[in-house]
């Protein structure tokens, strides 16, 4: 019960417990709906595979038994209306099965269509607990017809093909009740349903920097007779005598089956057990509190130099991290999980577009983390629709311009550096960028002479601005446009990043980057005025130590403060006096942190670098929601709670004058990724396991060292390099130093220091593809590559800097420690 | 006639009672973060045992004066509300009553609009009366806006 509800001015008595709004669901119909709506998904899917491939048996069994074991349940349970369409539909499946009717795209329709009903069914189930009220003579009737009629017109008629022209167009008659799709579960407060989302889409005047201008196609099929919700049931010889025209389908998307072959049949055999989802997030909490004590037990070890504990405790801690990742294991889902919806709904929209569509997946099985998951699905079905209605022209457009006559829409994921990278793309006409500069101009979002300045991939990414979407005067969206800028907004809520590419009549590419789980997250912990915050290490470009001695110099213009960095200025956020706890000055400011946000670049401004820590993200309690700056918090080794920012709110927070926008940003970067050049690398080895690689580029210097000279202090270790000293990194914790002979380091300089890694062995260096495939298993590492034949660990060389930097914060903060660059 | 078990605590000498099969523990709110830019009745989080509690003044949520500087040690007593843990910081616990729906009473209408909403209502025990707190409204975000 909602606290809020209580209008009642003169409060009453309130017992103990509360009383459910709806009507309590039964344990064994709320598992039935759980079953039910992953079969359906996977019938779904199924059917439009089937109806490309209608000779393949085995998915037809598939079908055949799983709405079987749906009507099954419904009669146990006594769900009499769910059982009467199953059975209807498993009638017409079983005609199939016989090999006593053909496959027509119209027997499909129906027998979707079936599906949705029963979908509908279960909706109404799911929230009053009980069936809702309603006929569905006219779905039965039409799927008994289409059983019997088929069969026999069966002998009589050829086989005609199939027009280009929508297949609803050919099949008037058959009146089929509209059912919309559901959600699976309830809307959440302020959710907007996808169906509300497809619908406003539709309503909405196709985006006109998608199309060239004849946004026709839309419109018209939006005139077609539509059929009505509501209806008698049809006159049973209709569908009969229209089904033989159609034929055991060349279908529309034959590429699709093709994709989705190698899931096949997977079902029956997989080994598993289903958990509540509330077991595994029990599971997580009790994980982390096992890493935090972990890292508190370890913490006190380190102080005490006998410690009969430490074995004990590094296995402890070994085990502890390796349970944390089985646990972070069981929450991933393969993305196919987000994508399942799609085939049906390129299907659907194929029909009624009248286009070709082909719909390639590739990666489905590529797993991330299920909160990330259910948080990706509502953009990505609105960016994969748009592809299909606005991106790809229409078939005969396609004809005459030469182009194969279907269109394609793929979806491509993979796994890079802790991050999962997705891909829509297709190969419609692409971006109209004329359009959208004349767009850019009207809507004021940049003057003319900005924009005649702007490259083609500049002026494409301001579809993602907000404000610039035509849909923005559109319905009862909370007032808010479907648009890019919306399908931006999710995406960088959960810390991902968008970016396209976009090439005149070859079609467009939408590159998604997010990361794998929110649970976790490597943070920067900072401190200013006098207390301690996370920062997510996702955002933080650099680090740069500013202050008296510093090469850089925080500098004023009018109240603004601002930071000189390469040539470029870079406005600041000073985040003590931000959060009003301490007055402005510019002599708290020890570092400023670059921080990227979207295309905004700015600088925050702190007093300490303290340390990077492995953060476990909680939320907020909704008292302090109101709080946008804080993203959540999280409990520190040593016990402590900290805040964790969100450098989005910041930006927002701290006005407008971050007027700075980021020319070239460091998103091209995933663009190029694609093609590939021949990067120098280095390898060597350090700390057993793969040999590792790292661009040679980044290198500043390669030293031999005696390795007596390193000096350790407090379990840190240092060497005394120029006149300076310069703290030595392991890449991995609990590997060791060489106590003599010679030492290799790599130095690397930051932004006014330097730091070195420890290895054991240089190997080479060599020239290759840098393609990184497998994902890391640990912070400091990007992923895995094949470099000249051998797989190589790819070391993640800002991670280092960064923890570089804050043991030079940590140690000697009043001491300048700045190496002169080489 | 049932029988109902509150907890009884006091804030700047009020005694007030909330049902105690609310309250999760009670203990010393000890290293308290706080949260900047927060409203004033937010004290901070802390951790208690792992999870993340979040601290409200009692004192400043029902507008009273500050504690003291010579007060003993405040206490809190742990809620939960729309499944977040809350700590109410307040003065004192006194002890667990057992009392009759029987004596219980709605709030008199004259109180102040911030009182009024999280009280339930009022028990008259001999020698002073035990207001009930409510703590879902008490600690609801919506409410403590409209406060």
């Amino acid at each position: 019960m909602m606290g809020g509800q209580r209008s009642d001015p003169r409060p009453h008595f309130r017992v103990g417990h509360s009383v459910l709004t709806g009507c309590k669901v039964d344990d064994l119909i709320a598992e039935f709906l759980t079953e039910t709506a992953e079969s359906l998904e996977v019938v779904d899917s199924e059917l439009v595979k089937f109806e490309a491939n209608p000779n393949e048996r085995k998915t037809l069994d598939n079908i055949f038994r799983l709405v079987h074991t749906i009507k099954g349940t419904c009669g146990f349970l006594g769900l009499g209306r769910l059982e009467a369409v199953a059975h209807a539909g498993e009638t017409l499946l079983g005609r199939f099965r016989d090999g006593k009717l053909e496959v027509t795209p119209t027997a499909v329709t129906l027998v979707l269509h079936s599906i949705d009903r029963i979908k509908l069914i279960l909706n109404g189930l799911e929230q009053t607990g009980n069936e809702p009220d309603g006929d569905d003579d006219d779905l039965i009737s039409q799927l008994e017809a289409m059983a019997e009629g088929r069969e026999v017109a069966i002998e009589t008629v050829q086989p005609v093909q199939v027009p280009d022209r929508p297949i609803n167009a050919d099949i008037p008659e058959v009146v089929i009740a509209e059912v919309k799709p559901e959600l699976e579960r309830t809307l959440r407060p302020g959710e907007v349903s996808l169906d509300e989302l497809e619908a406003a889409f539709l309503a909405a005047e196709a985006p006109d920097w998608m199309s060239d201008p004849e946004p026709e196609p839309v419109a018209e099929i939006k005139a077609e007779p539509k059929p009505e919700p509501k209806i008698e049931a049809p006159k049973i010889e209709a569908p009969v005598a229209a089904a033989p025209k159609a034929e055991p389908v060349e279908a529309p998307s034959g590429a699709l089956a093709a994709a989705l072959g190698d899931e096949n049949g997977g079902i029956a055999t997989t080994q598993s057990i289903r958990v509540s989802v509330d077991v595994l997030e029990g599971l997580m909490t009790l994980v982390s509190e096992m890493v935090l004590t972990r890292n508190q037990l370890l913490q006190i070890s380190r102080n005490r130099e006998d410690s009969a504990f430490a074995t004990p405790l590094q296995r402890l801690s070994t085990l502890t991290g390796e349970l944390q990742d089985s646990v972070m294991k069981t929450r991933m889902q393969p993305i196919g999980a987000a994508w399942k919806k799609l085939p049906r709904l390129v299907r659907d929209l194929s029909h009624e577009l009248g286009k070709k569509i082909d719909l390639i997946m590739e990666g489905e099985g590529t797993e991330l983390d299920r909160q990330v998951l259910e948080l990706i699905r509502d953009p990505l079905t609105h960016m994969v629709r748009n592809s299909a209605d606005h991106g790809l022209e229409p078939t005969e457009e396609r004809i005459a311009l030469g182009k194969p006559a279907n269109g394609q829409v793929k979806l491509a994921a993979f796994h890079e550096g802790g991050y999962i990278v997705i891909r829509i793309s297709d190969n419609g006409r692409g971006l109209n960028t004329a359009r959208i500069r004349e767009k850019i101009v009207e809507k004021g979002l940049a003057t003319r002479a900005e924009v005649d300045g702007m490259n083609d991939q500049q002026i494409h990414r301001y579809i993602f601005a907000p404000g610039f979407s035509t849909a923005a005067k559109v319905t009862n969206l909370s007032g808010r446009g479907v648009g890019m800028d919306v399908v931006r907004t999710n995406i960088e809520q959960i810390g991902g990043q968008i970016d396209l590419n976009s090439i005149a009549g070859q079609g467009t590419t939408f590159t998604i980057k997010i990361p794998l789980t929110l649970a976790i997250v490597s943070a920067l912990i900072v401190g200013a005025g006098g207390q301690k915050f996370a920062v997510p290490q996702t955002s933080v470009m650099e680090l740069v130590r500013t202050g008296t001695n510093a090469e850089h110099k925080i500098e004023k213009i009018n109240d603004a403060l601002v930071l000189r960095l390469r040539d470029k200025l870079l406005p600041l956020v000073q985040l003590g006096p931000t959060l009003q706890l301490e007055a402005a000055t510019e002599e708290n400011a020890t570092f400023v942190m670059v921080i990227q946000v979207g295309e905004r670049r700015y600088g925050l401004v702190v007093n300490d670098v303290l340390d990077t820590e492995e953060i476990v993200v909680k939320p907020l309690a909704s008292i302090l929601r109101d709080v946008d700056i804080f993203s959540g918090a999280t409990i520190l080794g040593d016990g402590s709670v900290v805040l964790i920012l969100d450098p989005n709110a910041l930006s927002e927070r701290a006005g407008n004058m971050l007027e700075e926008k980021v020319e070239e940003s460091a998103e091209d970067a995933i663009a190029e990724s694609a093609q590939g050049q021949k990067v120098a690398m280095l390898l060597f080895r350090a700390g057993g396991g793969a040999p590792k690689a790292v661009e040679l580029e980044h290198i500043t210097r390669l030293e031999h060292i005696e390795a007596e000279k390193i000096e350790r202090m407090d379990g840190r270790a240092a060497l005394q390099y120029r006149g300076k000293l310069m703290p030595i990194l392991n890449v991995a914790d609990a590997y060791g130093f060489k106590e003599q002979d010679i030492q290799p380091l790599l130095v690397f300089t930051g932004e006014g220091y330097a730091m070195a890694l420890a290895v054991d062995e240089i190997v080479d260096v060599v020239e290759d593809f840098l393609n990184i495939e497998l994902s890391p298993d640990r912070p400091g590492v990007r992923g895995t590559a094949v470099i000249t034949g051998r797989a190589c660990e790819i070391l993640d060389v800002d991670h280092y800097l960064l923890r570089g930097l804050a043991e030079h914060a940590r140690r000697q903060p009043a001491q300048d420690l700045i190496t002169e660059a080489a | 006639m049932s029988i109902r078990d509150y907890v009884t605590l006091r804030v700047g000498g009020q005694l007030f009672g909330v049902d105690a099969a609310r309250v999760h523990d009670v203990f010393h709110p000890r290293g308290l973060t706080p949260v900047p830019l927060s409203r004033t009745e937010i004290a901070g989080v802390l951790n208690l045992r792992g999870r993340i509690v979040t601290a409200v003044c009692a004192r400043r949520r029902l507008g009273l004066s500050p504690r003291p500087a010579d007060a003993p040690e405040p206490l809190a007593i742990g809620l939960e509300v729309h499944g977040d843990s809350y700590g109410l910081v307040i003065d004192s616990v006194d002890e667990v009553l057992k009392l009759d729906d029987e004596k219980f009473h709605a709030p008199p209408g004259n109180l102040p609009p911030r009182w009024a909403e999280i009280i339930v209502g009022v028990y008259q025990l001999e020698k002073e009366l035990l207001i009930v707190l409510d703590p879902h409204t008490l600690l609801d975000a919506a409410h403590l806006k409209a406060a």
